[in-house]
C-alpha cells in the first residue's frame, strides 16, 4: 500500500494521507484531479470496484467532502479518495462512465445534499423523496425536527425521559 | 398526473388504434360508499364471525416490523393455524399490517394498495412508529400517526413487537370483528374527504387518482 501511495504521489498532488490499516488508506486530492486519478487507479492499479461514493457536509468551512471508496479485489485492499468542493457551487464531474453504478450514488447525492453531477443519467429524478420542496435534507443547515413539526401531525402525549435523570430519580429518590 | 394516466391513443397488438382515458377507463370515479350491515343482527353476527375466521394479510412490509412476519409464516410460530395467511395482491387480502415506520413515498403506495382491497378490510398498526412516530418522531420523511391517513382497527405496541404479540393482536382483532366494531372501511368512506386532505397534506406531488379502486 505504501508503495502504491508513493508512486501515486509522484503523479498526483495527494494530501492528508492516512494509512489506516495495511490494506486501507485515505488521501485527499483536488477536485480537478479526481477523474484522472480514478481512471488511473481503475485501469492501471487494479481498483476495479467502486465500493461507495458519499458526501460529508462541512458546514462551518463552507465545503462538501466527497469520498470515493475503491476496492482492489486481486490484492484485497481499499483506497478512499477525498475531495472538497465548495458548498455554494456544489457541482462535480460525474464518474458514471467509469462505473455505471455511480449514477445511483450521484442521484442520491443530488437529492440528499443538492450536489449536482451534470450529465449523470436520471440525476434529477426523485430517489427516495418525492415532491420534496425544502432544502436537501442531509445538508446540516436543514432542521429535521423543525420540518417534522411543521409538516406532520403529531400525537399528543409523547414524553421523553432523559435516561440519566430518570435512572437517578429511580435509584436515588432522596437526591432527586 | 403521471404520464401513464394521461388520455392518449394506444395501438393494440392487432394494429387497431383506440383512445384510452385511464382515469375513466381503469379507475372508479365515484368515491367509496359505506356498506350497510345485514338486515338482521343475527345475520350480521354470522357474517362477522365468518370474517373473523379468514384474515388474509397483504404481503406488504414497510418498516423493521416486516421482519417479524417471516417467523409467523414458518413452523416456529405458524400463524396459519389461527386462520391467518398472507396473500400477494391487494385484491385477495383484507388485512393490511403497517409494519413500522412509513415514509411519505411508501404511504403513497400504501394508500393505493389499501384502496384496492375489497371490503370489509382491516388495518393493524405494528410498532410504536405507527402510533406516534417512535424513534423516527423527528424524521423529515416518516408520518407520525397512521390513523390520520388510514382507519386503524388495532395498534400493536412495541419496538418491535415480537411474533407472540402479533398472534395476540390477531386474536384481539378477531374479537373486534366479531363485536362488529371493525368498521374501518366504512369509516374511510364516511370521512373520505378528511382522509384525502390529510394524505395530500404530506404527499406533495399527488400524481394518482383520488380513489384507486
Ligand atoms: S417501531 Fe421500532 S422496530 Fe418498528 S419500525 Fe419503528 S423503529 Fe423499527
Amino acid at each position: 500500500m505504501r508503495a502504491l501511495l508513493d508512486s501515486l504521489k509522484s503523479l498526483y498532488p495527494l494530501d492528508d494521507i492516512v494509512l489506516q490499516r495495511p490494506d486501507l488508506a485515505f488521501a485527499t486530492v483536488p477536485a480537478a484531479q479526481v477523474r484522472g486519478l480514478l481512471h488511473h487507479l481503475k485501469e492501471r492499479e487494479g481498483f476495479t470496484h467502486l465500493v461507495l461514493l458519499t458526501a460529508v457536509d462541512w458546514l462551518e468551512d463552507g465545503m462538501f467532502q466527497l469520498t470515493y471508496l475503491l476496492h482492489d479485489r486481486a490484492r484485497a485492499r481499499d483506497l478512499g479518495l477525498r475531495t472538497l468542493i465548495r458548498r455554494d457551487r456544489a457541482t462535480m464531474d460525474g464518474i458514471h462512465d467509469l462505473w455505471p453504478t455511480a449514477a445511483t450514488y450521484q442521484r442520491e447525492l443530488k437529492e440528499m445534499f443538492g450536489i449536482d453531477f451534470p450529465g449523470s443519467p436520471g440525476v434529477d429524478d426523485p430517489f427516495v423523496l418525492e415532491g420534496w420542496t425544502d432544502l436537501p435534507p442531509y445538508r446540516r443547515d436543514f432542521d429535521t425536527k423543525d420540518f417534522s413539526e411543521r409538516n406532520f401531525n403529531h400525537r399528543e402525549g409523547r414524553v421523553t425521559h432523559d435516561p440519566a435523570a430518570h435512572m437517578k430519580r429511580h435509584l436515588y429518590p432522596d437526591e432527586a | 398526473m403521471r404520464d401513464e394516466l394521461q388520455k392518449r391513443v394506444v395501438k393494440g397488438p392487432d394494429g387497431v388504434e383506440f383512445e384510452v382515458e385511464p382515469l375513466k377507463d381503469y379507475y372508479c370515479e365515484a368515491p367509496p360508499a359505506e356498506h350497510p350491515p345485514a338486515y338482521l343482527k343475527i345475520v350480521e353476527d354470522l357474517f362477522n364471525w365468518a370474517r373473523s375466521q379468514s384474515l388474509w394479510i397483504l404481503g406488504f412490509g414497510t418498516g423493521c416490523g416486516a421482519i417479524e412476519m417471516r417467523p409467523l409464516m414458518t413452523p416456529r410460530f405458524d400463524a396459519y393455524r389461527y386462520g391467518v395467511q398472507w396473500r400477494p395482491t391487494p385484491r385477495q387480502s383484507n388485512l393490511f399490517i403497517i409494519s413500522g415506520y412509513l415514509s411519505v413515498k411508501t404511504l403513497k403506495r400504501v394508500i393505493r394498495s389499501y384502496e384496492q382491497m375489497q371490503n370489509p378490510k382491516y388495518v393493524v398498526g405494528l410498532g410504536s412508529c405507527t402510533i406516534n412516530g417512535g424513534m423516527y418522531w423527528d424524521s423529515y420523511n416518516t408520518i407520525k400517526r397512521l390513523d390520520d391517513y388510514l382507519p386503524v382497527d388495532l395498534y400493536i405496541a412495541g419496538c418491535m413487537p415480537r411474533p407472540e404479540a402479533l398472534l395476540a393482536g390477531f386474536e384481539t382483532l378477531k374479537h373486534i370483528i366479531r363485536e362488529g366494531k371493525a368498521e374501518g372501511a366504512n369509516l374511510y368512506a364516511r370521512n373520505f374527504d378528511w382522509y384525502k386532505a390529510n394524505q395530500k397534506k404530506v404527499i406533495h406531488d399527488w400524481d394518482m387518482p383520488d380513489y384507486n379502486w
